[in-house]
């Protein structure tokens, strides 16, 4: 047992942080570290720059663009990734749906979307949710008929992250009503510019655009966007579930997060003083770090475990990655804003268009605070996390 | 011993509801926030007929020597409708100088105004490093000739726009924290030297950074006494953050209203979500929370008749603690037990944890309140 890194693998660190630090364009990074959307062609930009080093899906088998890296040092470029930090890879492709078409889809597929997915050539979002299918996500009713040679879907997906910029949606769809409900789903690949699908804004409650609704009035599918087995679409979907799930405890990002917490809390004064200064501040702080490196350590042994628990059978410890993860980042978004004290309350009816310099990181700051509850109820709920680990680990 | 209203204040309450349930709807609110200076013109106006703008004055200044626990009353309505109304920097704060400083040609000059409805005020005090200590002054009163002249910066000012006059914390001598020498001035909002910069706030109002430059007002501007306001300024902000509190209690009870029913209704797995027992704990926990609010708040209502200045402010602070650390909790829960409906601008809830999270840092958050509890040597 050794908890540090080999001399290797610390070279291996360095490299790839010399590699962020002098290649995120510096606009993006301060976007990053304020909290601001960054746009589109930002983020296709960057996965460009990635794509281009070799590094765009490093996670993925060698022969289809992967890197070939250990777990460890997966681990130890997402985490430098985050904590520079650099934009994250735009996770519906990279991490979800890519991985399902290299696992079940066909050569046809393979050879069509992964090449545009790791070069961000097509923009994807997830269409799982829908009103009534959240938490019971088995529960959907958007149905895709099968007509020839083309699926006709109809129905309403919700929630989908960005979808205002994407050209792929992959979708769970009813393909059998009659069959119980976890057997009756498909996995399908919906090209957005279909007839027939429409898409609606969801303002989120910081003010701003990341989510959406997408409606689907006999949106025709050509049969071979199919992924894999008809009916077999929820086998699929709870792979990349669990995928989801060990990619959401952003150990790196808090890292950073916790970085410019301090320097905050050092230049914002309290009674004359810095807040940083103050030990009640400290010890709130000092409490967090602990609860931040118990989960670094977690996630390295979830790290070194993978695999252990069979293929595509995710480590039923990922649950507290999510818990604890989704916690943390909550609670430095909640001392952000205790730092940021009565300066919070203005609203930035600028936005992203870099006026009000003096004042950027301090607008954000709220609108971060309340944006970010979302990140206990999206991926599988708190509450689910919770119901996963009574009853698959302990027995309950 | 005696928790329960009277007959008057009874009927206050359901007066009030009434007003509310006919004008304050959710889609109204969003209406009322569009406007100019971000609240109705036409909904204050029903205020004044109700009288609700006259309850605290004396009936010698024409209003209704309603006390601390009809202003609770307002204000927990007021919570509950997310009303966005400039009640608290005019009726509570500037009211509440008049009332405790203001000599009779003051009174005469601007009660009348608020109870009527056609004057409202806002309060010029945060300045950019005073965060929440009220002897933080920079921004200077100096004497010419009869009157004052008044330079400085003040920041977040709610109503700043809309307000005809603002009430102006200056120091007109000492260092920038000394307690003495700070005083309290009514400077007109259109006065030569004063710029308003308004904007909204993210609970869905609007304030404004206010910069006076030069700005000369009469000796009759200045509240009390212009070389020692602070304990005025003190007894008046907490009255203040006690309305502050009454108003948080409103929003708890209704968030945890709006989500006991969303969680009853909303199914998922066949069944309302509301029988699970983890969310019916959670539940159970926002109720623990809000009713440990509630006693605080009202603490806090009846601290306003303490004599002893230390036990009133002590007791306030406390009451501020307890209702930062339950609308953080109930604020939070309710979004969370709504799942993904809950972060978004459409639903009512999370207007509610919004502005729960504003007031937590409003005149003094948590942190600054329980060390205040401790300095006075704790409440026990
Ligand atoms: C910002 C954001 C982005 C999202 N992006 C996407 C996306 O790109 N694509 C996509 O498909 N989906 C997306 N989602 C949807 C997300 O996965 C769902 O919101 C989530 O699954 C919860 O579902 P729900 O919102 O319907 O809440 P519900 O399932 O209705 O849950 C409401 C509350 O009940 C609790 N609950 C439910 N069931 C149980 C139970 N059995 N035991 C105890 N408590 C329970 C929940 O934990 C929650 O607190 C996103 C959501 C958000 C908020
Ligand atoms: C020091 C002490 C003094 C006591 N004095 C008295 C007394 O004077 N008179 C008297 O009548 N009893 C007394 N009790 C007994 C006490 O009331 C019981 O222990 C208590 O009701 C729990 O019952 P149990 O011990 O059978 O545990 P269980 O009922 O088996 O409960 C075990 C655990 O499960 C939880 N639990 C049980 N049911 C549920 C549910 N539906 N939902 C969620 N969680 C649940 C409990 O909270 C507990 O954590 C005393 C107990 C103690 C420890």
């Amino acid at each position: 047992m050794d908890l540090s890194l080999t001399p290797e693998e610390l070279a291996f660190r360095d490299e790839v942080r010399a590699f962020f630090r002098d290649n995120v364009p510096p606009s993006v990074k301060r976007k990053l570290e304020e909290n601001r959307h960054t746009t589109k062609e930002e983020m296709v930009e960057w996965s460009r720059i990635l794509n281009k080093k070799g590094w765009a899906v490093p996670h993925w088998p060698v022969e289809l663009g992967g890197t070939g890296w250990d777990a460890v040092r997966q681990y130890i470029f997402l985490e430098e990734l985050q904590a520079t930090p650099a934009p994250p890879m735009l996770p519906f492709g990279v991490n979800m749906v890519g991985p399902v078409i290299y696992t079940f889809g066909n050569e046809a597929q393979k050879k069509h979307y992964l090449p545009r997915i790791a070069n961000l050539d097509d923009w994807w979002c997830q269409g799982f949710s829908e009103p009534g299918s959240g938490s019971d996500l088995a529960s959907l009713k958007t149905k895709a008929e099968r007509k020839g040679d083309k699926y006709i879907v109809n129905g309403q997906k919700t929630w989908t992250t960005l979808g205002q910029h994407a050209d792929w949606i992959f979708c769970l769809v009813r393909t059998d009503p009659a069959a119980k409900k976890q057997e009756g789903i498909s996995f399908l690949l919906i090209d957005m510019k279909s007839k027939g699908i429409t898409i609606r804004p969801i303002v989120t409650i910081d003010g701003g655009r990341e989510v959406n609704e997408v409606f689907f009035d006999d949106v025709e599918v050509p049969a071979e966007n199919l992924v894999g087995q008809e009916n077999k679409g929820w086998d699929y979907a709870k792979f990349l579930l669990g995928n989801e799930r060990t990619n959401i405890a952003r150990v790196g990002m808090s890292k950073e997060r916790l970085r410019r917490l301090r320097q905050l809390a050092s230049e914002t004064l309290s009674g004359g003083r810095p807040i940083a200064e103050d030990a009640n501040f400290r010890a709130k702080l000092a409490a967090v770090e602990v609860e931040l490196k118990a989960l670094e350590l977690t996630q390295m042994r979830v790290v070194a475990n993978e695999g252990k628990h069979g293929k595509g059978k995710p480590d039923p410890a990922s649950s507290v990655l999510k818990i604890k993860g989704s916690e943390i980042q909550q609670t430095l978004t909640e001392l952000m804003l205790e730092v940021a004290g009565p300066f919070a309350t203005p609203y930035d009816v600028h936005g992203d268009d870099g006026s009000n310099e003096a004042m950027d990181w301090i607008a954000q700051i709220a609108p971060t605070y309340f944006n970010y509850r979302k990140v206990s109820i999206y991926g599988g709920s708190n509450e689910i996390q919770r119901n996963i680990i009574s009853k698959a680990v302990l027995g309950l | 011993m005696d928790f329960d209203l009277s007959e008057e204040q009874r009927l206050l309450k359901e007066s009030i509801d009434g007003l509310l349930k006919t004008s304050y709807d959710f889609e109204q609110r969003k209406k009322y926030s569009a406007e100019k200076g971000g609240w109705s013109k036409a909904v204050w106006d029903k205020l004044a007929e109700q009288g609700l703008l006259g309850l605290p004055f004396a009936e010698a200044d024409g209003g209704f020597g309603a006390g601390a626990v009809e202003t609770m009353l307002v204000m927990q309505a007021f919570g509950r409708a997310l009303v966005l109304e400039p009640y608290l920097p005019t009726v509570v704060i500037a009211g509440g100088f008049l009332r405790h400083g203001g000599s009779d040609a003051q009174k005469a000059a601007h009660i009348p105004g608020i109870i009527d409805g056609s004057k409202t005020f806002a309060f010029a005090q945060l300045e950019k490093n005073s965060r929440y200590d009220l002897n933080d002054v920079s921004t200077t009163a100096k004497k010419k000739g009869d009157g004052w002249v008044i330079d400085g910066e003040k920041f977040v000012v709610l109503n700043g726009e809309a307000a005809d006059t603002l009430v102006v914390t200056a120091r007109t001598k000492g260092g920038q924290t000394d307690r003495d020498g700070i005083g309290v001035f009514l400077v007109p909002r259109e006065a030569q030297g004063v710029t308003v910069k308004g904007y909204p706030t993210q609970d869905g109002m609007r304030a404004a950074d206010i910069t006076f430059t030069g700005v000369e007002v009469g000796a009759d501007a200045a509240i009390g006494d212009p070389a020692n306001g602070l304990p005025l300024i003190e007894r008046v902000v907490d009255e203040a953050r006690t309305a502050l509190c009454a108003e948080a209690v409103g929003l708890m009870d209704e968030a945890l209203k709006i989500t006991v029913e969303y969680i009853k209704t909303r199914k998922q797995f066949g069944v309302p979500i509301g029988s699970f027992q983890a969310l019916q704990h959670r539940a159970a926990d926002m109720f623990v929370f809000t009713e440990q609010a509630r006693s605080m708040a009202l603490l806090a209502t009846m601290a306003s008749d303490f004599d002893d200045a230390r036990e009133r402010a002590a007791s306030v602070a406390a009451a501020k603690v307890q209702i930062g650390k339950s609308s953080k909790f109930v604020g939070q829960q309710s979004v969370q037990l709504h799942g993904g409906i809950g972060v978004t601008m459409e639903a009512a809830i999370g207007h509610y944890f919004k502005r729960l999270s504003i007031i937590e840092n409003t005149l003094g958050d948590t942190e600054y309140h329980q060390r205040r509890v401790s300095e006075a040597g704790g409440i026990i």
